[in-house]
């Protein structure tokens, strides 16, 4: 059943990733997030096309249980993904926060948008109609984007990705 | 017992094929722009989806119908024909509407296209729905979901056409088709623009406490505190405060959505023809488990087993479920 995996995921454990990666310098993780925006942006180009006029909004994805957040520009022709520390301000039109899971099965389409935000698994504030569009962009591209992501860094990241499903598929028989 | 159709929710292609693969024997969607009661921001088929979506279904035995199911406003009926024109041309299956100018126009101008009464029709009682049949050769009407069991047994015994019946998914109280509370606060009409409040009138603030605020145009409609399960952002399922009342209330509905799984049998037996489930608006996660859930739940019923399902409460409205009017409920 659709719920969100790590409902009853032990806290300390859901949030351990807050401090373990909280020594990451964000600069050695700029380079391979642009990356892999613009990886996605050339193998996924239909995720463009429901965006008719919020192609230049900037979305903050923030996961909750990361010491980071993200910074999301879908414009097809110059897309952007930043990282952040989350104490720095910075300009968006929309937030979305969640944990790191939900947003990983979201975007395997494995959850319902809705009933995350109905859960209240899911933090949506600014620019709704952006978010709707996002959230119908994503859920309309077949397969895994989180698989391509992975892809992108071959063996490593499909060897991380398969550890990350473990820990989501663990957490929902702690159930 | 006739085997119903089961008529599942399609908001995007990837939803489309995710209802046929789960089981569905029809699906519904519409166009991106206002002929359709679901005309939500990035939702949705362009034509050449549309036509893809229609290919995809015919080749496994499912039907496409196509929902051109809004009130054109003056002077911008050349739409509402298009997306007619296009649909039939695409060789959808059957094309559902509410307004009578819009049948007239399928009437006249398509006669073998097949046809269906939408729920925004707001069509309840056996006069009118044989008028629509007569005038139009409507071959379905997907009934309001204001009516009982019993009721809708007597509405069958006595119309010429098929009856389409809600039987999962968002419910709201007001008389389908008729609703203005979103034209009110926003300026958008429901029943002419498709959009039920439009997501950029819609604003969510949560404050450091987790209590979250529900805002339509200018008005608060909710406010949930930290923990409490949060509906759609419908002026007609907002907490209000009243003169008389101590504490924000329902003033209209609860957060809440329709499962009738326990009624199957009986919806059936009262000569239903199709089983449709709401959500155009959700997503493939969504279509490919009540779709699946209720496949299985329709078969069991067709070989004499008790339907069962398993728990769809995690993506309801609320995390709660109605039988609605079908179980005897009435309305405020």
């Amino acid at each position: 059943m659709m719920n969100s995996a790590e409902n009853n995921f032990p806290a300390r454990l859901q949030y351990l990733p807050l401090s373990l990666l909280a020594p990451l310098p964000l600069f050695t993780l700029q380079p391979l997030l642009q990356r892999v925006i613009t990886h996605l942006s050339r193998r996924r180009p239909e995720l463009f096309a429901r965006f008719g006029a919020h192609t230049r909004k900037t979305f903050l994805i923030d996961p909750l249980n990361l010491p980071f957040v993200f910074l999301l520009r879908l414009d097809p022709r110059r897309p952007q993904l930043l990282a952040r520390r989350r104490e720095h301000p910075m300009a968006h039109d929309a937030r979305i926060a969640g944990t790191f899971l939900t947003f990983l099965d979201m975007v395997d389409g494995r959850l319902d948008g809705d009933a995350l935000f109905f859960n209240r698994d899911l933090v949506i504030e600014g620019d709704t109609e952006a978010v709707v569009c996002l959230r119908n962009a994503i859920d309309d591209m077949e397969g895994s984007v989180a698989d391509d992501v992975a892809d992108f860094f071959g063996l490593p990241g499909r060897a991380a990705l398969f550890v990350l499903r473990r820990i989501k598929r663990n957490s929902g028989e702690l159930r | 017992m006739v085997r119903p159709e089961l008529v599942c929710p399609a908001g995007t292609p990837a939803a489309l094929r995710a209802a046929v693969d789960a089981g569905a024997d029809a699906v519904y969607c519409g166009f991106q722009n206002a002929t359709n009661a679901r005309n939500f921001a990035g939702l949705n088929f362009t034509l050449r989806e549309m036509q893809e979506g229609v290919t995809y279904a015919h080749e496994r035995g499912a039907r496409v119908l196509l929902a051109v199911n809004t009130f054109p406003p003056a002077g911008q009926t050349p739409a509402w024909k298009q997306a007619i024109e296009d649909g039939v041309r695409l060789g959808v299956d059957a094309i559902i509407v509410a307004d009578i100018g819009v049948a007239r126009h399928v009437a006249c101008a398509y006669p073998q296209q097949r046809l269906h009464l939408s729920v925004q029709a707001g069509a309840s009682s056996p006069e009118a729905i044989r008028y629509y049949c007569r005038e139009f050769g409507v071959k379905r009407v997907v009934l309001p979901r204001i009516l009982t069991v019993p009721e809708i047994k007597a509405i069958h015994d006595e119309i010429p056409c098929e009856i389409e019946a809600f039987i999962f998914g968002n419910i709201g109280m007001m008389a389908e088709g008729r609703c203005s509370l979103t034209n009110y606060a926003t300026g958008v009409s429901t029943n002419m623009d498709g959009v039920c409040s439009p997501a950029h009138a819609v604003r969510y603030e949560e404050d450091t406490r987790r209590n979250l605020t529900a805002r339509l145009g200018v008005f608060t409609i909710d406010r949930f505190s930290c923990g409490e399960q949060a509906g759609y952002p419908t002026i007609c399922k907002g907490r209000y405060c009243a003169a008389g009342r101590k504490s924000p209330y329902y003033a209209f509905e609860e957060p809440v959505s329709l499962n009738l799984s326990s009624l199957l049998p009986d919806l059936m037996r009262a000569g239903v023809s199709a089983l449709k489930i709401e959500g155009r608006q959700r997503s493939r996660a969504y279509v490919h488990a009540v779709v699946s859930a209720y496949r299985k739940a329709v078969d069991d019923c067709l070989a004499g087993r008790p339907p069962l399902l398993p728990d769809l409460l995690a993506l309801t409205e609320g995390h709660r479920e109605t039988r609605g009017a079908f179980g005897g409920r009435r309305w405020r």
